[in-house]
């Protein structure tokens, strides 16, 4: 939601107001400027995270009232280690989607590097973190491969990345051989990713302060150079509503994680992997490039933007994190087998992006919305496991939320273009 | 005379078998608008892709002042100083009008994009160009299609320019709207640039442009001043009525 210069300058303030009431004020003035910013944007279209965290919230709602136990540290700490390696590769998805294009090869890779890290480190005493790399390239190199055959011969993404779905697979049977099941070290370097708590509660509270601390210094910052060069910029009191929010939810969550064993490390891994992506996409020219090919590819090539090469790092990109939360899911069972990567992963990786309001269309939608998607998925399956309701019943609320992502992905799309004609 | 800003010679365009620009002459001056008007299909569009490098020519040179260059991808035409606004616009819809304008370009600060400078030198610039300035920060998608075409315009301007390719920049366009984007062009033009404005709207040739160049069936039917020349002599040199049109043959079969 980055930056919006669109809010207007802060009122000199009276000087004879008390100061509980200028804050009073400011409070106000903060969410009612948000506010008509969002009504202002959600006419024209633009809804952003807003409906998935609604359906999030409901859902949460919804399962605490059937089971008390379901808002407990304890499930709410593992369901932030279960969304990783999921969330890691819609991550991936995301970004496939922002050109316009799907990757339904991200299970086969995953399913890919886990074997080959299986392989290499148990079967053949590779080291782990040398097996462990050798497993990530493996997703680029994929990637790579589908990439710029998408990008030379002009064939639809989804049907080279079909082709892959089943080269990659029958390469991972063939990595496997007779063994079938590989059990991992349970103490080894990638067991540890998804076991691996930082129980010193100091831990947590540092990287949420952190993070906070971030927040309010990047909106500072900008800031402060808008109003150097007299641009209409944010009033400070809307930066503190901001900052206060982000830090609740991480101090929050912080708490909340410190009450069961502690902050998990792949829960860490995964949030600066989604930051980090998310800075690169709306903050950095090359993610600029991606928004802009997924918006019309025949403008970008016009800007004399390479084609060629977006579209290969885009695939590239997406490959390595299907490998990267292929060894996070692996990590999870300690054990890669022949099922691994297949089944509903690739459905729910691509569900996730689109119910996390990643445009199907191409050009809208950040890393974000992968963590929101998933999150609402991954809530529901607990939530049901919770209640023993049975997997039928699950796939068919799973596949509600979806239809109703696209279709207001699609409506919105719609009202955009409308709003534009009037 | 200085030589002009560009000159096209000889240029041959194809695509597969259909031979869309045949033997193209033309050029632009510094300080002048040169209409080029053609019927549907004439190959105006093809013409302006070949000198913005998307559709780079197969045969003939191109002189930019004087010295022969080739132009083979459009950042080769932008570096010289081309500047074009298609037809279509080529704008990205779902990115906001700053990043529009910037595209291709972008203003780095520590390798990160710096939408500060950005925005204010896309803010200086629109305020130059039009009354209304749209939200910066809206996706180009709700704007409307003046809007748009101004901000079409403006990101052709960003790199100072010495020549302008307009593919149709009214046909869009309500009066009050295409009445500020002639003005606009007016004003760009006494400022020195070489102006290629496609139309098919005589009034605006008429009212604007200081020569004209017809195309018909991808060859060149002739230059008219356009003060000098009658609108009716113009429109028969367009729809082919004259004597020097090229004819296709009567019977195709005859050439096999």
């Amino acid at each position: 939601m980055g930056d919006m210069p669109d809010e207007t300058r802060a009122d000199p303030a009276a000087t004879t107001e008390s100061r509980q009431r200028r804050a009073r004020r400011a409070v106000t003035g903060a969410v009612a400027g948000w506010i008509a910013v969002r009504r202002h944007r959600l006419s024209a279209g633009e809804l952003g995270h807003l409906p998935v965290t609604l359906v999030l919230a409901a859902v949460w709602i919804i399962f605490q009232c059937i089971n008390s136990t379901f808002l407990s540290p304890r499930n709410l700490s593992n369901l932030s280690v279960d969304i990783v390696g999921t969330g890691l590769i819609a991550v991936g998805i995301v970004f496939v989607l922002l050109l316009g294009e799907l990757d339904l090869s991200v299970g086969s890779i995953s399913g890919l590097a886990a074997a080959v890290f299986a392989v290499l480190s148990v079967n053949n005493d590779v080291p782990e973190w040398l097996a462990l790399i050798a497993a990530v390239l493996t997703g680029t190199v994929a990637g790579t491969l589908q990439g710029y055959s998408v990008a030379r011969t002009r064939v639809p993404a989804f049907v080279v990345t079909l082709a892959g779905l089943l080269t990659w697979n029958g390469l991972m049977l063939a990595i496997l051989g007779t063994s079938g099941t590989v059990n991992l070290d349970e103490n080894g370097l990638v067991a540890h990713l998804t076991s691996y708590y930082f129980t010193d509660a100091g831990v947590a509270y540092v990287v949420a302060a952190l993070a906070t601390a971030l927040v309010f210094l990047a909106s500072f910052l900008n800031r402060r150079r808008r109003r150097a060069v007299g641009m209409a910029h944010r009033p400070l009191h809307t930066i503190g509503v901001r900052t206060g929010v982000v830090g609740m939810i991480a101090f929050a969550s912080a708490y909340l994680l410190n009450q069961f064993q502690g902050l998990p490390l792949a829960l860490l891994i995964f949030l600066a992997v989604v930051a980090g992506l998310d800075i690169m996409l709306r903050r950095t020219p090359c993610g600029r490039r991606v928004y802009a090919l997924g918006s019309s590819v025949e403008a970008a090539r016009r800007a004399s933007l390479s084609v060629t090469g977006v579209q290969t790092a885009v695939l590239a990109v997406s490959g390595t994190l299907a490998a990267t939360g292929g060894l996070f899911l692996a990590s999870r069972i300690t054990s890669v087998s022949q099922n691994s990567g297949s089944g509903v992963l690739l459905l729910n990786a691509i569900a996730a992006a689109v119910i996390g309001g990643t445009s199907l269309f191409g050009g809208r939608g950040t890393t974000w919305s992968a963590v929101l998607g998933i999150l609402v998925i991954q809530s529901i399956a607990s939530g049901m496991a919770l209640t023993d309701t049975p997997t039928a019943v699950q796939l068919v609320i799973t596949g509600g939320v979806l239809f109703a992502a696209v279709v207001i992905d699609s409506l919105s799309r719609h009202t955009q273009q409308a709003h534009g004609r009037a | 005379m200085p030589p002009p800003l560009l000159a096209l010679h000889g240029v041959c365009k194809r695509f597969g078998v259909v031979e869309v620009l045949r033997n193209i002459e033309l050029e632009i001056h510094a300080g002048q608008v040169l209409a080029l008007l053609g019927d549907n299909g004439a190959g105006k569009s093809t013409l302006v892709k070949v000198i913005s490098g998307v559709a780079p020519a197969d045969k003939g040179s191109i002189e930019w002042e004087g010295r022969t260059v080739h132009i083979r991808r459009p950042q080769e035409a932008r570096d010289l100083g081309i500047a074009t606004v298609y037809q279509d616009l080529a704008l990205c819809g779902s990115l906001d009008v700053v990043g529009n304008l910037f595209l291709g370009r972008e203003i780095r600060r520590f390798g990160f994009l710096d939408e500060v400078e950005m925005e204010r030198r896309s803010m200086q610039l629109l305020e130059r160009l039009t009354r209304s300035v749209p939200d910066l920060r809206g996706p180009v998608v709700s704007l409307s299609s003046g809007q748009r075409q101004t901000v079409a315009i403006a990101r052709s301007l960003l790199g100072d320019p010495r020549v302008l390719l307009l593919d149709e920049p009214t046909a869009a366009l309500g009066f009050e709207q295409t009445t500020e984007v002639l003005d606009l062009v007016d004003r760009l033009r006494d400022h020195g640039l070489g102006i290629l404005l496609i139309s098919h709207n005589m009034g605006d040739v008429k009212a604007l442009a200081d020569r004209a160049a017809v195309l018909r069936l991808g060859r060149n039917n002739g230059f008219f001043d356009v003060s000098t020349t009658s609108q009716e002599q113009i429109i028969s040199c367009i729809t082919g009525a004259t004597d020097n049109a090229p004819r296709r043959p009567a019977h195709p079969e005859a050439e096999w």
